[in-house]
């Protein structure tokens, strides 16, 4: 195990933006105002610093900001922006251009509500909303996460056999305003884990002229999109790679699932970000009082790991979904995924949907008690979504 | 078995520097090898609204994200507030009140309306004479100190250095230095 040598009570932004001086990427733009996170405001001083070679460009809005990233990858730079909710959406168009000119950027997102009526607080919608852009999702529960996700996110997206671009999904003023405690590791260490930056066809290497975004009609638009989907297979495998090497550096160990005393489990709940720490609390308290209950946390899921899932989940008895954001009129976006991908499982369990905490609605460890109980009782039904803290 | 977490609210108005403090005696347990959260709950920004603060301190890696709901302890920083019923929402029969007042301990227990362990501390007074601001902050961390044991004078006063030391001239940070001590040295509680 690695020594810890520099640990701090730092919040997830102050994380994640130390994670980018070690990083120190050639370009990151960002819009400077409201909804924007801490992120680039830590990131901007330490280029005001000299702390790093980056070169920052404020811009007009967040669409431009992905623009400018989308520009700066092509080119061959190292490029990374942070975003939140409707600063997301507003990238939104170039969201999907980003994965499909295969750029791999580093985007940290704050996941926040998106407003009407306003809210700016924790929920998944944002990321949900581009959970088909093509960009690989990593989801941390805590700072600490968040600061290991992001370097390793760097290494994911610059692989030669993915090159696409990743989102690091932390949840918005939990754990991007909260102070936690974060080891950090050391300069040189990041520097060496990160490498120097993958460059794959720069427009700036003049003597091997390329295009980025030209006119791709149904002559060969298709075979470029089927390039995505074969891209996007490659991802776990690369993201094992890429975990065990820096649990070397680390002593911090990653993999496509977060398992959380699911051996003997009988019930296992799913839950993306900050969440999934309140339920391993509450497994902890189920589990003294004789409960055989378990959690799982997809650190990705973008790529969904559908096979990992159908392993673990096949022949339980029931599986509890939790999810940050609503689908009107559908299944919530990881229950759906959860229960098409048990679809074909021998030994099916019973499952059951949960939206809680839309627009920052604390979810406490009573609530999830709740949902267990629902299933410990047989209280559980596959075509049911329901609610947790939500007044009726 | 679950962890056990100690947990503290503040209760402040905005501007007062609570989110501040809260930060500061989580850096102060972190210090002593405590594993720590401090947050506050973000309402819509007004200076003088009343607003919260939380901390969790423990000897393992803390785990759960929601908000803290039954407090250890209770750190009220204006004592106008005292009277609105959130500042004893969730509170234990052994939850202690560590309030900023000059007024005396059974009017601040009258007011609260709890029967439990209460402590008073006028630490504007005391940041006044000691720092020349009126602002609470390191005395009522000398008193957390104190009443509770969660960290130690020697842990604050060397998180005050190092977070003063880089901002502030040595004045200024002896001041707050001394504003500590005085909070340890004279908070006054019941029983």
């Amino acid at each position: 195990m690695p020594e810890v040598k520099n640990r701090q009570a730092v919040t997830g932004a102050q994380a994640i933006a130390n994670a980018m001086r070690q990083i120190n990427p050639d370009v990151v733009a960002a819009y400077p105002i409201t909804p924007q996170t801490p992120v680039v405001e830590y990131f901007a001083q330490y280029v005001a610093d000299g702390a790093v070679d980056t070169e920052m460009i404020p811009v007009e809005s967040e669409h431009s900001a992905m623009s400018a990233v989308v520009g700066a990858a092509a080119a061959g730079a190292r490029a990374m922006t942070a975003t939140a909710a409707n600063g997301l959406a507003l990238m939104h168009e170039i969201v999907y251009i980003a994965a499909s000119s295969r750029l791999p950027i580093v985007m940290p997102v704050a996941n926040r509500a998106l407003s009407g009526p306003i809210n700016i607080h924790c929920d998944h919608s944002d990321a949900m909303a581009e959970r088909d852009s093509g960009w690989i999702q990593l989801w941390a529960e805590n700072a600490q996460e968040a600061y290991d996700l992001t370097l390793i996110a760097v290494r994911l997206g610059e692989h030669e056999d993915v090159r696409l671009p990743v989102m690091v999904n932390f949840d918005g003023f939990i754990i991007s305003h909260g102070v936690e405690v974060v080891d950090f590791l050391d300069d040189e260490v990041v520097k060496k884990f990160v490498g120097e930056p993958k460059v794959k066809y720069p427009l700036l290497d003049v003597n091997n002229p390329v295009t980025y975004g030209p006119l791709d009609l149904y002559d060969y638009y298709f075979e470029h999109k089927r390039q995505q989907i074969e891209a996007m297979k490659h991802v776990k495998r690369v993201f094992k790679e890429i975990a065990e090497e820096f649990e070397k550096i680390s002593g911090r160990k990653y993999d496509i699932l977060d398992k959380y005393k699911v051996d003997d489990a009988e019930y296992i709940m799913i839950a993306l970000g900050s969440t999934a720490g309140t339920v391993k609390y509450t497994v902890d308290l189920l589990r003294e009082q004789g409960h055989k209950v378990g959690l799982v946390k997809p650190w990705i899921f973008r790529p969904f790991p559908k096979k990992e899932l159908q392993e673990l989940l096949n022949g339980r008895k029931a599986v509890i979904v939790l999810d940050r954001s609503a689908s009107f009129g559908a299944e919530a976006p990881v229950y759906e995924a959860v229960k098409s991908a048990l679809y074909e499982v021998s030994d099916r369990p019973k499952l059951g949907s949960y939206v809680y905490g839309l627009g920052g609605r604390d979810i406490k460890v009573d609530h999830i008690k709740q949902a267990f109980e629902e299933a410990f009782s047989g209280n559980i039904n596959t075509d049911e979504e329901r609610y947790l803290g939500l007044r009726e | 078995m679950p962890a056990k977490y100690f947990e503290i609210r503040w209760h402040a108005r905005a501007g007062q520097g609570a989110k501040s403090a809260s930060q500061m005696l989580a850096e102060a347990a972190l210090e002593m090898g405590k594993y720590v959260q401090s947050f506050p709950e973000y309402g819509a920004e007004r200076t003088g609204a009343p607003m919260k603060a939380f901390n969790r301190i423990a000897e393992e890696p803390i785990l759960v994200h929601s908000s803290v709901e039954t407090p250890d302890v209770v750190v009220i920083i204006d004592d106008t507030m005292l009277g609105n019923p959130d500042l004893v929402a969730g509170v234990k029969e052994d939850t202690i009140f560590i309030v900023n007042t000059t007024r005396d301990i059974d009017y601040v227990r009258e007011k609260l309306g709890v029967k439990g362990k209460v402590c008073i501390i006028p630490a504007t007074d005391i940041a006044l004479e000691e720092i020349k601001r009126g602002i609470p902050n390191t005395v009522m961390l000398g008193s957390i100190a104190k009443v509770t044991g969660v960290i130690t004078l020697e842990s604050a006063e060397k998180r005050i250095r190092k977070t003063f030391e880089k901002k502030f001239s040595e004045e200024v940070v002896e001041a707050n230095v001394r504003a500590l001590r005085r909070g340890f040295e004279e908070v006054k509680c019941n029983g």
